[in-house]
């Protein structure tokens, strides 16, 4: 290819035909830039790109570095699983959703956790008070979890959990409910999110100090690589810190920071990164940008790859690649004009699919006003469903791959989310970084240019600042019984009248000695929870020893 | 003659982390010249009402996206008019469904604000109820 050529021809088009129909039609503003202030050209030219690094910086699918995607045939083999977030009030509601949900075609579970459960409060606790059954389903014991899966065979779904600081009691009782089941726990599939660091910057489901909340994730770590090997033990997510506020280039680069700390802590015990890092997941937002994000996706996976080949040695293919769900961005949903937010979720979706990603959520229109309806969740679904039968751009691997502007951007995007990894290396790490309000004051000056933006008419959300319509807010919208929290206190006293309380006692005994001494404290979680110990119980246990954390003002 | 700063408390009540619209809010009334105090996520009403009386503030505004609000923002409205704060400026935000927003108000909430909201409206809120 000759460069000079091009180059001549460009600048004699910038002169030429550009200038004249700049003189008679000014373009829409005087710089295009992504949400990362990335500049966006009027036009992208091979002089953009590196043609001459394809094969170190792009490559194949399935191929280091994975700037393609992680396998060689994409979905043309299989789609991506299809896997919608739920729960609301008590596990029975829930599984009764599940079973909707996988008649209805999803392929996989997403269990949405109230905040109690998150926060290691059982539902009697005062704290819980109103919270019950609102953003999740609330699980206090062994029990519930029980009625949650009840006629789910757990060998055939594959189930994510959203859970933080209490995933090790979470993956204890779904062992345990594998087992009254006859599956054992080698055959489960799913993941528990487990990433705490994004907690303290971003969602705030904390309940222990950093310290203490990494050593609980190395031993889940260890755990899992004996006694559930197919399950993905972390989840390190950029989701909620795109959702906070945060540019496409930070949520990559603090969710690899993220992700740095946790190979780090696990490395230091003395695990060999071939042996676990090969079950770490990923998982990003998708956001309006349509090619940002393709790009983000991108980006993201070539800089893990690199990372953990250049920085941490790995060797096996698996662990340098970035597998991750997607969810589409929650924020950009209105509460004006709902049904609008089912184009938005459309194309958040087709960017998370032409970004290769390994699993879906596609939020529901309704969500900026309330929980989803069954209606509102089923269009969310087809939406997967419609771009994955109809659409087309499932049948080949990274499609957009050498268009001018997505590499241009992939490389940018690379760069600057390096750039942050650095600057958070110089700080001293991650925790550093965090604990001196760093990363939280990144996300909150991006969340307030957004604002800014959007009131200065500068970022036009449609029917929001432009294009708006005299509207009443939808009424009769699916709500949470206040009941719920009534029934959820009852079963769980139920549930510690009847189990064998010294048996009880004593499993939170040696779960105490564990968590003091500094050994693995999964076996005696599971014992605990199987001996029904509620979650409230075996996380005040914790609280005893590790202490609690709170957010410095 | 100078103004005294208008001295507002963004709360948190409850168990919910989603804290980018109080932020949000907080810093533009700083930048509309108020004494902001942002309490941080995970209070309790007895918090947030020991906080208002401490600092001596002439408006609270609570933020809550979990779907708690019916039952920790009146019992933020009750402890103020229990501790003889009641001729403080309340208001709220989130995710809150209509029908919600008439009991709210007989409860003391002079405002709610929803999804969408411009800050520069909180602010024109917020002097106008104040006279300020």
């Amino acid at each position: 290819m000759d460069k000079d050529a091009i180059r001549q021809r460009v600048e004699a088009w910038e002169k030429g035909p550009v200038a004249k129909t700049l003189n008679r039609f000014p373009e829409r503003r005087e710089r295009f830039e992504t949400t990362s202030g990335i500049e966006v050209k009027r036009a992208f030219t091979p002089l953009d790109v590196d043609l001459e690094g394809y094969l170190e910086n792009v490559g194949l699918p399935g191929e280091y570095p994975f700037t393609r995607g992680v396998q060689p045939t994409m979905y043309r083999g299989r789609f991506w699983t299809m896997r919608q977030y739920a729960g609301f009030g008590t596990a029975e509601q829930t599984n009764e959703r599940y079973h909707y949900l996988l008649n209805q075609g999803q392929t996989g579970l997403s269990v949405a956790f109230d905040l109690p459960t998150q926060i290691g409060y059982d539902s009697d606790h005062e704290l819980a008070e109103g919270e019950v059954g609102k953003v999740g389903v609330a699980i206090d014991s062994l029990k519930d979890m029980e009625i949650l899966f009840d006629g789910i065979p757990l060998d055939q779904v594959s189930t994510s959990m959203t859970i933080n600081a209490p995933a090790g009691i979470l993956l204890a009782m779904y062992i345990a409910v594998a087992e009254k089941q006859g599956v054992a726990s080698d055959k489960l599939r799913g993941t528990i999110q487990n990433d705490i660091l994004k907690e303290y910057v971003a969602r705030g489901t904390y309940i222990f100090p950093p310290e203490p909340s990494l050593k609980i994730i190395t031993d889940i770590i260890s755990f899992c690589k004996e006694r559930v090997p197919a399950w993905n033990t972390m989840s390190i997510s950029g989701y909620h810190i795109r959702e906070a506020g945060s540019t496409a280039v930070q949520e990559v680069a603090f969710t690899l920071a993220n992700a740095i700390a946790y190979v780090q802590a696990a490395v230091d015990k003395g695990l060999d990164v071939d042996e676990f890092a090969g079950r770490l997941s990923f998982f990003f937002n998708a956001h309006n940008n349509l090619l940002e994000e393709v790009a983000k996706f991108r980006a993201a996976r070539r800089l893990w790859a690199r990372i953990m080949k250049e920085r941490f040695g790995a060797k096996n293919p698996r662990s340098m690649m970035l597998r991750f769900h997607t969810q589409t961005a929650g924020c950009t949903l209105t509460a004006q004009q709902p049904d609008n937010n089912v184009v938005r979720v459309t194309l958040q979706a087709l960017a998370a699919v032409l970004g290769g990603t390994q699993s879906l959520h596609t939020n529901s229109r309704d969500e900026a006003l309330c929980l989803p309806t069954e209606d509102s969740v089923r269009i969310a679904l087809r939406t997967q469903q419609i771009i994955a039968h109809e659409s087309g751009v499932a049948d080949s691997a990274d499609p957009l791959a050498g268009s001018y502007l997505v590499e241009a951007m992939t490389d940018e995007i690379e760069r600057r989310a390096q750039e942050y990894i650095d600057k958070i290396d110089d700080l001293g790490g991650v925790i550093k970084a965090i604990e001196a309000g760093y990363i939280q004051k990144e996300i909150g000056d991006a969340a307030y240019a957004y604002q800014k933006a959007v009131e200065t008419g500068d970022q036009i959300v449609v029917g929001v600042n432009k294009f708006q319509i005299d509207e009443e807010l939808p009424k009769n919208i699916l709500r949470v019984d206040p009941e719920v929290e009534a029934y959820q206190r009852e079963k769980t006293a139920r549930v510690r009248a009847e189990r064998d309380a010294p048996a009880v006692d004593q499993a939170l005994e040696a779960l105490r000695r564990a968590a003091s001494d500094g050994t693995n404290v999964m076996p005696p979680i599971l014992a605990a929870v199987k001996a029904y110990a509620t979650l409230g119980e075996i996380c005040g246990v914790l609280r005893g020893v590790y202490g609690e954390y709170t957010e410095a003002s | 003659m100078a103004q005294k700063k208008i001295r507002v408390l963004i709360g948190k009540p409850g168990l919910d982390g989603h804290d980018r619209g109080a932020k949000v809010v907080a810093r533009a009334l700083r930048d509309a010249g108020m004494e902001v105090i942002y309490t941080g996520i995970r209070q309790t009403p007895e918090k947030i009402v020991a906080a208002s009386i401490q600092e001596d503030v002439d408006v609270v505004g609570l933020s809550c996206l979990s779907g708690a609000h019916m039952v920790l923002f009146p019992r933020v409205a009750e402890l103020l008019r229990e501790r003889g704060k009641d001729d403080v400026l309340l208001f709220g935000g989130g995710i809150i469904p209509v029908e919600d927003i008439p009991t709210l108000k007989k409860a003391g909430f002079a405002e709610i604000f929803l999804p969408g909201t411009d800050t520069s409206d909180v602010v024109r809120f917020i002097r106008e109820c104040l006279d300020a």
